[in-house]
Protein backbone atom coordinates (compact mmCIF):
# COMPACT_ATOMS: atom_id res chain seq x y z
CA UNK A 1 0.00 0.00 0.00
CA UNK A 2 1.20 3.38 -0.71
CA UNK A 3 1.61 5.55 2.65
CA UNK A 4 -1.61 7.65 2.47
CA UNK A 5 -5.54 6.42 1.51
CA UNK A 6 -6.45 9.46 -0.26
CA UNK A 7 -8.32 7.47 -3.33
CA UNK A 8 -9.69 4.29 -3.99
CA UNK A 9 -7.65 4.64 -7.07
CA UNK A 10 -4.69 4.11 -5.09
CA UNK A 11 -5.40 0.64 -4.34
CA UNK A 12 -4.32 -2.36 -6.02
CA UNK A 13 -6.24 -5.29 -6.23
CA UNK A 14 -3.87 -7.34 -3.88
CA UNK A 15 -4.10 -4.06 -2.10
CA UNK A 16 -7.78 -4.51 -1.77
CA UNK A 17 -7.97 -7.55 -1.04
CA UNK A 18 -5.19 -8.04 2.15
CA UNK A 19 -7.63 -5.17 3.41
CA UNK A 20 -10.43 -7.32 3.06
CA UNK A 21 -8.82 -10.39 4.30
CA UNK A 22 -7.33 -8.08 7.16
CA UNK A 23 -10.97 -6.69 8.18
CA UNK A 24 -12.46 -10.09 7.83
CA UNK A 25 -9.82 -11.46 11.10
CA UNK A 26 -10.00 -8.26 12.64
CA UNK A 27 -13.89 -8.38 12.50
CA UNK A 28 -14.04 -11.10 14.81
CA UNK A 29 -12.51 -8.97 17.93
CA UNK A 30 -16.40 -7.57 18.11
CA UNK A 31 -17.20 -10.47 19.87
CA UNK A 32 -14.44 -10.87 22.50
CA UNK A 33 -14.80 -9.94 25.94
CA UNK A 34 -11.66 -7.62 25.19
CA UNK A 35 -12.45 -5.29 22.25
CA UNK A 36 -8.76 -4.78 22.27
CA UNK A 37 -5.22 -5.05 20.21
CA UNK A 38 -1.54 -3.48 20.99
CA UNK A 39 -0.98 -2.75 17.16
CA UNK A 40 -0.78 0.77 17.53
CA UNK A 41 0.61 0.92 20.75
CA UNK A 42 1.88 4.40 21.36
CA UNK A 43 0.93 5.63 18.16
CA UNK A 44 -1.24 9.17 17.61
CA UNK A 45 -4.47 9.39 15.03
CA UNK A 46 -5.63 12.74 14.84
CA UNK A 47 -9.06 13.31 13.87
CA UNK A 48 -9.27 16.25 11.55
CA UNK A 49 -12.69 16.94 10.76
CA UNK A 50 -13.26 20.13 8.87
CA UNK A 51 -17.02 18.87 8.27
CA UNK A 52 -20.13 17.61 10.43
CA UNK A 53 -19.84 13.78 10.72
CA UNK A 54 -20.94 11.57 13.01
CA UNK A 55 -20.43 8.29 12.37
CA UNK A 56 -17.61 8.30 9.99
CA UNK A 57 -15.14 10.41 12.74
CA UNK A 58 -16.82 8.01 15.46
CA UNK A 59 -16.41 4.83 13.54
CA UNK A 60 -12.29 5.87 13.23
CA UNK A 61 -12.09 6.86 16.33
CA UNK A 62 -13.45 3.13 17.84
CA UNK A 63 -11.21 1.74 15.33
CA UNK A 64 -7.70 3.62 16.38
CA UNK A 65 -8.96 3.14 20.01
CA UNK A 66 -9.23 -0.49 19.65
CA UNK A 67 -5.68 -0.80 18.20
CA UNK A 68 -4.56 0.87 21.35
CA UNK A 69 -3.37 3.87 19.26
CA UNK A 70 -3.93 7.69 20.70
CA UNK A 71 -6.58 9.23 19.66
CA UNK A 72 -7.23 13.45 19.25
CA UNK A 73 -10.09 14.54 17.67
CA UNK A 74 -9.91 17.60 16.22
CA UNK A 75 -13.52 19.16 14.90
CA UNK A 76 -13.77 22.32 13.39
CA UNK A 77 -16.45 23.66 15.70
CA UNK A 78 -14.79 25.23 18.22
CA UNK A 79 -10.98 25.20 17.76
CA UNK A 80 -8.90 28.09 15.90
CA UNK A 81 -10.20 26.76 12.50
CA UNK A 82 -13.87 28.97 13.17
CA UNK A 83 -11.11 31.41 14.14
CA UNK A 84 -10.15 31.36 10.88
CA UNK A 85 -6.72 29.40 10.67
CA UNK A 86 -5.51 28.02 7.46
CA UNK A 87 -5.03 24.22 6.23
CA UNK A 88 -1.56 24.74 6.08
CA UNK A 89 -1.47 25.85 10.01
CA UNK A 90 -3.90 23.57 11.30
CA UNK A 91 -1.68 20.82 9.57
CA UNK A 92 2.22 22.32 11.11
CA UNK A 93 0.17 22.04 14.61
CA UNK A 94 -0.62 18.51 13.87
CA UNK A 95 2.99 17.64 13.07
CA UNK A 96 4.51 19.53 16.07
CA UNK A 97 2.30 17.59 18.50
CA UNK A 98 3.86 14.05 16.62
CA UNK A 99 0.50 12.57 14.85
CA UNK A 100 1.01 9.05 12.95
CA UNK A 101 -1.49 9.48 11.14
CA UNK A 102 -4.36 12.32 10.40
CA UNK A 103 -7.56 11.29 9.31
CA UNK A 104 -8.91 13.87 7.14
CA UNK A 105 -12.91 14.89 6.24
CA UNK A 106 -13.00 18.32 4.27
CA UNK A 107 -15.46 20.08 2.70
CA UNK A 108 -13.27 20.92 -0.20
CA UNK A 109 -12.03 18.09 -2.80
CA UNK A 110 -8.61 17.74 -2.49
CA UNK A 111 -7.90 18.61 0.80
CA UNK A 112 -6.47 15.33 2.21
CA UNK A 113 -4.32 15.61 -1.47
CA UNK A 114 -3.25 18.74 -0.62
CA UNK A 115 -2.31 18.15 2.97
CA UNK A 116 -0.28 14.44 1.98
CA UNK A 117 1.82 16.23 -0.89
CA UNK A 118 2.43 19.86 0.68
CA UNK A 119 5.28 18.47 2.77
CA UNK A 120 3.37 19.95 5.74
CA UNK A 121 3.40 17.09 7.67
CA UNK A 122 5.21 13.59 7.79
CA UNK A 123 2.74 11.46 9.07
CA UNK A 124 0.09 9.12 6.55
CA UNK A 125 -3.16 10.72 5.50
CA UNK A 126 -6.33 8.99 5.19
CA UNK A 127 -8.91 10.68 2.68
CA UNK A 128 -12.19 10.15 5.31
CA UNK A 129 -14.10 12.15 2.98
CA UNK A 130 -13.62 15.15 0.74
CA UNK A 131 -16.06 17.29 -0.87
CA UNK A 132 -17.71 15.30 -3.62
CA UNK A 133 -14.49 13.60 -4.46
CA UNK A 134 -14.05 10.71 -2.58
CA UNK A 135 -14.53 8.73 0.29
CA UNK A 136 -12.53 5.25 0.29
CA UNK A 137 -12.75 3.98 3.26
CA UNK A 138 -16.64 3.86 3.09
CA UNK A 139 -16.01 2.05 -0.22
CA UNK A 140 -13.64 -0.34 1.16
CA UNK A 141 -16.38 -1.23 3.91
CA UNK A 142 -18.80 -1.38 1.15
CA UNK A 143 -16.79 -3.80 -0.90
CA UNK A 144 -16.55 -6.15 2.58
CA UNK A 145 -19.98 -5.88 3.17
CA UNK A 146 -20.92 -7.30 -0.34
CA UNK A 147 -17.87 -9.73 -0.34
CA UNK A 148 -19.20 -11.03 3.03
CA UNK A 149 -22.75 -11.72 1.25
CA UNK A 150 -21.51 -12.16 -2.46
CA UNK A 151 -17.73 -13.82 -1.95
CA UNK A 152 -18.42 -16.97 -0.94
CA UNK A 153 -20.82 -18.13 -3.62
CA UNK A 154 -18.92 -17.09 -6.19
CA UNK A 155 -15.52 -18.26 -5.16
CA UNK A 156 -13.94 -15.57 -2.93
CA UNK A 157 -14.13 -12.87 -5.56
CA UNK A 158 -16.71 -10.19 -6.59
CA UNK A 159 -15.55 -10.96 -10.41
CA UNK A 160 -18.77 -10.15 -12.54
CA UNK A 161 -20.63 -8.97 -9.75
CA UNK A 162 -23.24 -6.76 -10.73
CA UNK A 163 -23.71 -3.30 -8.97
CA UNK A 164 -26.01 -0.94 -9.14
CA UNK A 165 -25.54 2.71 -7.73
CA UNK A 166 -28.38 5.14 -7.67
CA UNK A 167 -29.52 8.32 -6.68
CA UNK A 168 -27.43 11.34 -6.10
CA UNK A 169 -24.22 10.59 -8.62
CA UNK A 170 -23.56 14.20 -8.91
CA UNK A 171 -22.88 14.69 -5.26
CA UNK A 172 -21.74 11.85 -3.97
CA UNK A 173 -17.79 11.01 -3.35
CA UNK A 174 -19.06 7.34 -2.05
CA UNK A 175 -20.26 6.66 -5.93
CA UNK A 176 -17.11 7.69 -6.95
CA UNK A 177 -14.90 5.83 -4.48
CA UNK A 178 -17.14 2.75 -4.96
CA UNK A 179 -16.85 2.97 -8.40
CA UNK A 180 -13.00 3.11 -8.62
CA UNK A 181 -13.06 0.48 -6.37
CA UNK A 182 -15.63 -2.02 -7.63
CA UNK A 183 -13.75 -1.61 -10.74
CA UNK A 184 -10.55 -2.81 -9.27
CA UNK A 185 -12.31 -6.05 -7.26
CA UNK A 186 -13.48 -6.40 -10.71
CA UNK A 187 -17.18 -5.76 -10.09
CA UNK A 188 -19.27 -4.41 -12.75
CA UNK A 189 -21.18 -1.40 -11.65
CA UNK A 190 -23.74 0.12 -13.14
CA UNK A 191 -24.99 4.00 -12.09
CA UNK A 192 -28.76 5.21 -12.22
CA UNK A 193 -29.62 8.68 -11.69
CA UNK A 194 -31.69 11.06 -13.13
CA UNK A 195 -29.52 13.08 -16.03
CA UNK A 196 -29.79 16.11 -14.07
CA UNK A 197 -27.43 14.34 -11.44
CA UNK A 198 -24.64 12.71 -13.30
CA UNK A 199 -21.53 14.88 -13.26
CA UNK A 200 -19.75 16.15 -16.23
CA UNK A 201 -17.13 13.95 -17.58
CA UNK A 202 -19.03 10.53 -16.13
CA UNK A 203 -18.10 8.64 -19.80
CA UNK A 204 -14.65 8.00 -18.58
CA UNK A 205 -15.61 6.17 -15.39
CA UNK A 206 -15.10 2.33 -15.70
CA UNK A 207 -19.33 2.07 -15.24
CA UNK A 208 -22.92 1.51 -16.62
CA UNK A 209 -25.21 4.57 -16.60
CA UNK A 210 -28.99 4.29 -16.73
CA UNK A 211 -31.64 6.85 -16.33
CA UNK A 212 -34.06 3.89 -15.80
CA UNK A 213 -33.92 1.89 -12.39
CA UNK A 214 -36.65 -0.42 -13.42
CA UNK A 215 -34.59 -2.12 -15.71
CA UNK A 216 -31.62 -2.25 -13.55
CA UNK A 217 -32.95 -3.65 -10.94
CA UNK A 218 -33.78 -7.69 -12.07
CA UNK A 219 -30.25 -7.83 -12.80
CA UNK A 220 -28.36 -6.27 -9.84
CA UNK A 221 -26.46 -8.58 -7.22
CA UNK A 222 -26.13 -5.65 -5.00
CA UNK A 223 -28.60 -2.65 -4.99
CA UNK A 224 -26.79 0.80 -3.05
CA UNK A 225 -29.06 3.60 -2.62
CA UNK A 226 -27.36 7.24 -2.29
CA UNK A 227 -28.87 10.16 0.01
CA UNK A 228 -30.47 13.19 -2.47
CA UNK A 229 -27.56 15.65 -0.59
CA UNK A 230 -29.79 18.88 -0.49
CA UNK A 231 -27.38 20.92 1.54
CA UNK A 232 -24.72 20.90 -1.70
CA UNK A 233 -27.81 21.73 -4.10
CA UNK A 234 -28.01 25.24 -5.14
CA UNK A 235 -30.55 24.82 -8.17
CA UNK A 236 -33.52 22.78 -9.43
CA UNK A 237 -32.12 18.90 -10.24
CA UNK A 238 -35.73 17.68 -10.20
CA UNK A 239 -38.99 18.89 -9.77
CA UNK A 240 -40.24 17.73 -6.62
CA UNK A 241 -39.26 15.03 -4.13
CA UNK A 242 -42.04 13.17 -4.92
CA UNK A 243 -41.58 12.83 -8.04
CA UNK A 244 -37.87 11.89 -7.41
CA UNK A 245 -38.97 9.18 -5.31
CA UNK A 246 -41.39 7.57 -7.90
CA UNK A 247 -38.60 7.59 -10.20
CA UNK A 248 -35.71 6.55 -7.97
CA UNK A 249 -36.49 5.23 -4.79
CA UNK A 250 -36.34 1.79 -3.60
CA UNK A 251 -39.79 0.91 -2.21
CA UNK A 252 -41.26 -2.05 -1.66
CA UNK A 253 -42.34 -2.57 -5.32
CA UNK A 254 -39.49 -2.22 -6.84
CA UNK A 255 -37.66 -4.54 -3.83
CA UNK A 256 -39.75 -7.39 -5.35
CA UNK A 257 -38.39 -7.37 -8.72
CA UNK A 258 -35.11 -8.17 -6.84
CA UNK A 259 -32.94 -11.40 -7.00
CA UNK A 260 -33.48 -13.05 -4.72
CA UNK A 261 -29.58 -13.22 -2.97
CA UNK A 262 -29.47 -9.41 -3.49
CA UNK A 263 -28.40 -7.50 -0.97
CA UNK A 264 -29.63 -3.70 -0.38
CA UNK A 265 -26.98 -1.05 1.00
CA UNK A 266 -26.60 3.01 1.75
CA UNK A 267 -23.72 4.97 3.36
CA UNK A 268 -26.23 6.53 5.38
CA UNK A 269 -27.23 8.97 6.48
CA UNK A 270 -30.58 7.91 4.67
CA UNK A 271 -33.48 9.76 4.14
CA UNK A 272 -36.87 7.33 4.82
CA UNK A 273 -39.40 8.37 1.90
CA UNK A 274 -37.14 10.32 0.02
CA UNK A 275 -34.46 7.47 -1.81
CA UNK A 276 -35.69 4.62 0.14
CA UNK A 277 -39.17 3.55 1.76
CA UNK A 278 -38.79 2.75 5.66
CA UNK A 279 -39.90 -1.18 4.87
CA UNK A 280 -37.23 -1.79 2.61
CA UNK A 281 -34.80 -0.63 4.55
CA UNK A 282 -35.86 -2.82 8.05
CA UNK A 283 -36.43 -5.76 5.27
CA UNK A 284 -34.20 -8.69 5.53
CA UNK A 285 -32.38 -8.00 2.41
CA UNK A 286 -30.69 -4.54 3.79
CA UNK A 287 -27.52 -4.43 5.20
CA UNK A 288 -27.19 -1.08 6.34
CA UNK A 289 -26.69 -2.05 9.62
CA UNK A 290 -23.89 -4.41 9.16
CA UNK A 291 -22.27 -1.63 6.92
CA UNK A 292 -21.98 0.24 10.10
CA UNK A 293 -20.34 -2.74 12.04
CA UNK A 294 -18.13 -3.21 9.07
CA UNK A 295 -16.94 0.11 8.75
CA UNK A 296 -14.84 -0.44 12.44
CA UNK A 297 -12.98 -3.32 10.99
CA UNK A 298 -12.25 -1.64 7.87
CA UNK A 299 -11.16 1.09 9.00
CA UNK A 300 -8.75 -0.96 11.92
CA UNK A 301 -7.93 -3.24 8.96
CA UNK A 302 -6.92 0.51 7.30
CA UNK A 303 -5.02 1.83 10.15
CA UNK A 304 -3.30 -1.37 11.05
CA UNK A 305 -2.05 -1.76 7.84
CA UNK A 306 -0.70 1.65 6.96
CA UNK A 307 0.80 2.42 10.47
CA UNK A 308 1.21 -0.80 12.03
CA UNK A 309 4.71 -1.76 10.79
CA UNK A 310 7.95 -0.24 9.95
CA UNK A 311 6.51 0.84 6.48
CA UNK A 312 2.97 0.44 5.28
CA UNK A 313 2.26 -3.29 3.74
CA UNK A 314 3.91 -4.66 0.95
CA UNK A 315 1.97 -5.81 -1.97
CA UNK A 316 3.09 -7.97 -4.34
CA UNK A 317 4.10 -5.19 -6.60
CA UNK A 318 6.85 -4.05 -4.04
CA UNK A 319 7.29 -1.06 -1.95
CA UNK A 320 5.54 1.94 -2.61
CA UNK A 321 6.73 5.06 -1.90
CA UNK B 1 5.36 -14.07 5.57
CA UNK B 2 7.38 -16.37 7.77
CA UNK B 3 10.79 -17.16 6.88
CA UNK B 4 9.59 -20.87 6.43
CA UNK B 5 7.88 -19.94 3.21
CA UNK B 6 10.62 -18.57 0.81
CA UNK B 7 10.55 -20.20 -1.91
CA UNK B 8 13.84 -22.98 -1.68
CA UNK B 9 16.46 -21.78 -3.94
CA UNK B 10 18.44 -24.97 -5.65
CA UNK B 11 21.39 -23.95 -3.54
CA UNK B 12 19.34 -24.62 -0.14
CA UNK B 13 18.21 -27.61 -1.71
CA UNK B 14 21.31 -29.08 -1.90
CA UNK B 15 22.64 -28.97 1.67
CA UNK B 16 18.65 -29.46 3.05
CA UNK B 17 19.07 -32.78 5.26
CA UNK B 18 16.22 -34.18 6.58
CA UNK B 19 15.70 -35.51 9.97
CA UNK B 20 12.23 -36.16 10.51
CA UNK B 21 9.95 -37.85 8.01
CA UNK B 22 6.25 -38.54 7.68
CA UNK B 23 6.24 -41.62 9.72
CA UNK B 24 8.66 -39.85 12.44
CA UNK B 25 6.36 -37.00 12.79
CA UNK B 26 3.47 -39.38 12.82
CA UNK B 27 4.92 -40.82 15.93
CA UNK B 28 6.16 -37.97 17.64
CA UNK B 29 2.71 -36.55 17.54
CA UNK B 30 1.11 -39.62 18.81
CA UNK B 31 3.62 -39.51 21.97
CA UNK B 32 2.74 -36.00 22.24
CA UNK B 33 -0.81 -36.57 22.44
CA UNK B 34 -0.65 -39.39 25.12
CA UNK B 35 1.43 -37.34 27.14
CA UNK B 36 -1.12 -34.67 26.79
CA UNK B 37 -3.79 -36.67 28.11
CA UNK B 38 -1.35 -38.40 30.58
CA UNK B 39 -0.53 -34.73 32.19
CA UNK B 40 -4.05 -33.81 31.84
CA UNK B 41 -5.31 -36.75 33.44
CA UNK B 42 -7.75 -37.13 30.33
CA UNK B 43 -9.17 -34.93 27.72
CA UNK B 44 -11.59 -33.04 29.97
CA UNK B 45 -11.57 -29.34 29.23
CA UNK B 46 -8.97 -28.88 27.01
CA UNK B 47 -8.07 -27.13 24.39
CA UNK B 48 -5.96 -27.11 21.44
CA UNK B 49 -4.59 -24.06 19.76
CA UNK B 50 -2.74 -23.95 17.26
CA UNK B 51 -0.19 -20.89 16.06
CA UNK B 52 -0.43 -20.42 11.99
CA UNK B 53 0.33 -21.52 10.19
CA UNK B 54 1.82 -24.41 10.81
CA UNK B 55 0.58 -25.33 14.28
CA UNK B 56 -3.17 -25.26 13.33
CA UNK B 57 -2.47 -28.49 11.26
CA UNK B 58 -0.20 -29.68 14.45
CA UNK B 59 -3.04 -29.25 16.64
CA UNK B 60 -5.64 -30.94 14.49
CA UNK B 61 -3.64 -34.07 13.97
CA UNK B 62 -3.19 -34.12 17.77
CA UNK B 63 -6.58 -33.44 18.61
CA UNK B 64 -7.69 -36.19 15.78
CA UNK B 65 -5.41 -38.82 18.16
CA UNK B 66 -7.26 -37.93 21.46
CA UNK B 67 -10.48 -38.35 19.99
CA UNK B 68 -9.46 -41.92 18.99
CA UNK B 69 -8.35 -42.71 22.37
CA UNK B 70 -10.79 -40.50 24.45
CA UNK B 71 -13.62 -41.48 22.40
CA UNK B 72 -14.45 -37.52 22.45
CA UNK B 73 -13.36 -34.38 20.19
CA UNK B 74 -11.04 -31.90 22.16
CA UNK B 75 -12.14 -28.24 21.12
CA UNK B 76 -9.27 -26.67 18.65
CA UNK B 77 -8.51 -23.79 17.47
CA UNK B 78 -6.09 -21.15 16.07
CA UNK B 79 -4.08 -18.03 17.74
CA UNK B 80 -2.57 -15.53 15.28
CA UNK B 81 0.07 -13.69 16.92
CA UNK B 82 0.93 -11.02 14.66
CA UNK B 83 -0.15 -8.27 16.34
CA UNK B 84 1.55 -9.45 19.76
CA UNK B 85 4.94 -9.90 18.41
CA UNK B 86 7.86 -7.68 19.86
CA UNK B 87 9.30 -7.29 16.08
CA UNK B 88 6.05 -5.86 14.42
CA UNK B 89 7.31 -2.26 14.16
CA UNK B 90 10.44 -3.23 12.58
CA UNK B 91 9.00 -4.76 9.07
CA UNK B 92 6.36 -3.71 6.98
CA UNK B 93 2.93 -4.29 8.45
CA UNK B 94 1.87 -8.17 8.04
CA UNK B 95 -0.87 -10.03 6.80
CA UNK B 96 -3.03 -10.92 9.81
CA UNK B 97 -3.75 -15.22 9.99
CA UNK B 98 -6.81 -16.50 11.16
CA UNK B 99 -7.96 -16.37 15.20
CA UNK B 100 -10.32 -19.26 16.01
CA UNK B 101 -11.38 -19.26 19.50
CA UNK B 102 -13.22 -22.95 20.07
CA UNK B 103 -17.46 -22.03 21.15
CA UNK B 104 -16.65 -23.30 24.59
CA UNK B 105 -14.05 -20.25 25.06
CA UNK B 106 -10.74 -20.60 26.68
CA UNK B 107 -11.70 -19.53 30.73
CA UNK B 108 -10.94 -22.12 33.46
CA UNK B 109 -9.74 -24.49 30.61
CA UNK B 110 -6.33 -26.02 30.15
CA UNK B 111 -4.70 -24.52 27.05
CA UNK B 112 -2.00 -26.43 24.89
CA UNK B 113 -0.58 -23.98 22.50
CA UNK B 114 0.41 -25.99 19.58
CA UNK B 115 3.41 -24.17 17.11
CA UNK B 116 5.71 -26.16 14.53
CA UNK B 117 9.53 -24.68 15.94
CA UNK B 118 10.27 -23.34 19.25
CA UNK B 119 13.25 -21.51 18.50
CA UNK B 120 13.74 -17.97 20.41
CA UNK B 121 10.56 -18.23 22.73
CA UNK B 122 9.38 -14.68 21.47
CA UNK B 123 6.32 -16.09 19.73
CA UNK B 124 4.99 -18.06 22.72
CA UNK B 125 5.75 -14.98 24.53
CA UNK B 126 3.39 -13.50 21.79
CA UNK B 127 0.92 -16.18 22.10
CA UNK B 128 0.70 -15.79 26.24
CA UNK B 129 0.01 -11.76 25.42
CA UNK B 130 -2.82 -12.80 23.21
CA UNK B 131 -4.60 -15.44 25.40
CA UNK B 132 -4.52 -13.27 27.81
CA UNK B 133 -6.73 -10.55 25.54
CA UNK B 134 -9.26 -14.04 25.37
CA UNK B 135 -9.93 -14.74 28.08
CA UNK B 136 -8.32 -16.65 31.53
CA UNK B 137 -7.14 -20.41 30.95
CA UNK B 138 -6.53 -22.35 34.04
CA UNK B 139 -3.35 -23.75 32.78
CA UNK B 140 -1.74 -22.89 29.81
CA UNK B 141 1.01 -25.38 28.16
CA UNK B 142 3.41 -25.90 25.24
CA UNK B 143 3.40 -28.51 22.35
CA UNK B 144 6.02 -28.71 19.79
CA UNK B 145 7.25 -30.76 17.01
CA UNK B 146 11.07 -29.46 17.00
CA UNK B 147 12.74 -27.48 19.92
CA UNK B 148 15.58 -26.07 18.26
CA UNK B 149 17.18 -24.34 21.03
CA UNK B 150 18.88 -20.91 21.09
CA UNK B 151 16.35 -19.23 23.87
CA UNK B 152 16.13 -15.64 24.14
CA UNK B 153 12.90 -15.81 27.18
CA UNK B 154 12.43 -18.46 29.66
CA UNK B 155 10.23 -20.38 27.99
CA UNK B 156 10.00 -24.02 27.53
CA UNK B 157 7.79 -26.38 25.92
CA UNK B 158 5.88 -29.12 27.80
CA UNK B 159 5.94 -31.63 24.93
CA UNK B 160 8.53 -31.89 22.57
CA UNK B 161 8.40 -33.69 19.45
CA UNK B 162 11.96 -33.81 18.95
CA UNK B 163 15.03 -32.01 20.61
CA UNK B 164 17.14 -30.36 17.50
CA UNK B 165 20.47 -29.10 18.21
CA UNK B 166 21.70 -26.42 16.11
CA UNK B 167 23.70 -23.92 14.92
CA UNK B 168 22.30 -20.40 14.52
CA UNK B 169 22.78 -20.39 10.98
CA UNK B 170 21.26 -23.23 10.10
CA UNK B 171 17.42 -22.72 9.54
CA UNK B 172 14.64 -25.73 10.15
CA UNK B 173 11.85 -26.23 8.10
CA UNK B 174 8.80 -27.72 8.98
CA UNK B 175 6.27 -28.64 5.74
CA UNK B 176 3.45 -30.92 6.88
CA UNK B 177 0.44 -32.01 4.34
CA UNK B 178 -2.83 -30.15 3.90
CA UNK B 179 -0.01 -26.33 3.92
CA UNK B 180 2.77 -28.26 2.27
CA UNK B 181 2.67 -31.42 -0.19
CA UNK B 182 5.02 -33.53 2.04
CA UNK B 183 5.23 -33.98 5.87
CA UNK B 184 9.24 -33.10 6.74
CA UNK B 185 11.44 -32.23 8.95
CA UNK B 186 14.64 -30.63 7.70
CA UNK B 187 17.97 -28.39 8.25
CA UNK B 188 18.51 -25.98 5.56
CA UNK B 189 22.01 -24.00 5.03
CA UNK B 190 24.67 -25.11 7.35
CA UNK B 191 28.46 -24.62 6.01
CA UNK B 192 29.94 -27.60 4.66
CA UNK B 193 27.33 -30.19 5.75
CA UNK B 194 25.58 -31.92 2.38
CA UNK B 195 22.64 -34.50 2.17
Amino acid sequence: MKRHLLSAADLTRDDAELVLRTAEELRSLADRPIKKLPALRGRTVVNLFFEDSTRTRISFEAAAKRLSADVINFAAKGSSLSKGESLKDTALTLEAMGADAVVVRHSASGAPHRLANSGWVRSSVVNAGDGTHEHPTQALLDAFTMWRHLAPKSGGSLDGRRVAIVGDVLHSRVARSNALLLRTLGAEVTLVAPPTLFPVGIESWPVETSYDLDSVLPKADVVMMLRVQRERMHGGFFPTAREYSRRYGLDGRRMATLQDHTIVMHPGPMVRGMEITADVADSDRSVIVEQVTNGVAVRMAVLYLLLGGSQPAVSTEGLSE
Amino acid sequence: MPAHLEPESAAAADTARTVMDGSDIGRALTRISHEILERNKGGSDLVLLGIPSRGVPLAERIAERIASVEGYAVPVGSLDITMYRDDLRMKPARALLPTQIPNGGIDGKTVVLVDDVLFSGRTIRAALDALGDIGRPKAVRLAVLVDRGHRELPIRADFVGKNLPTSLVERVRVRLLGVDDVDAVTILGSEGEGA
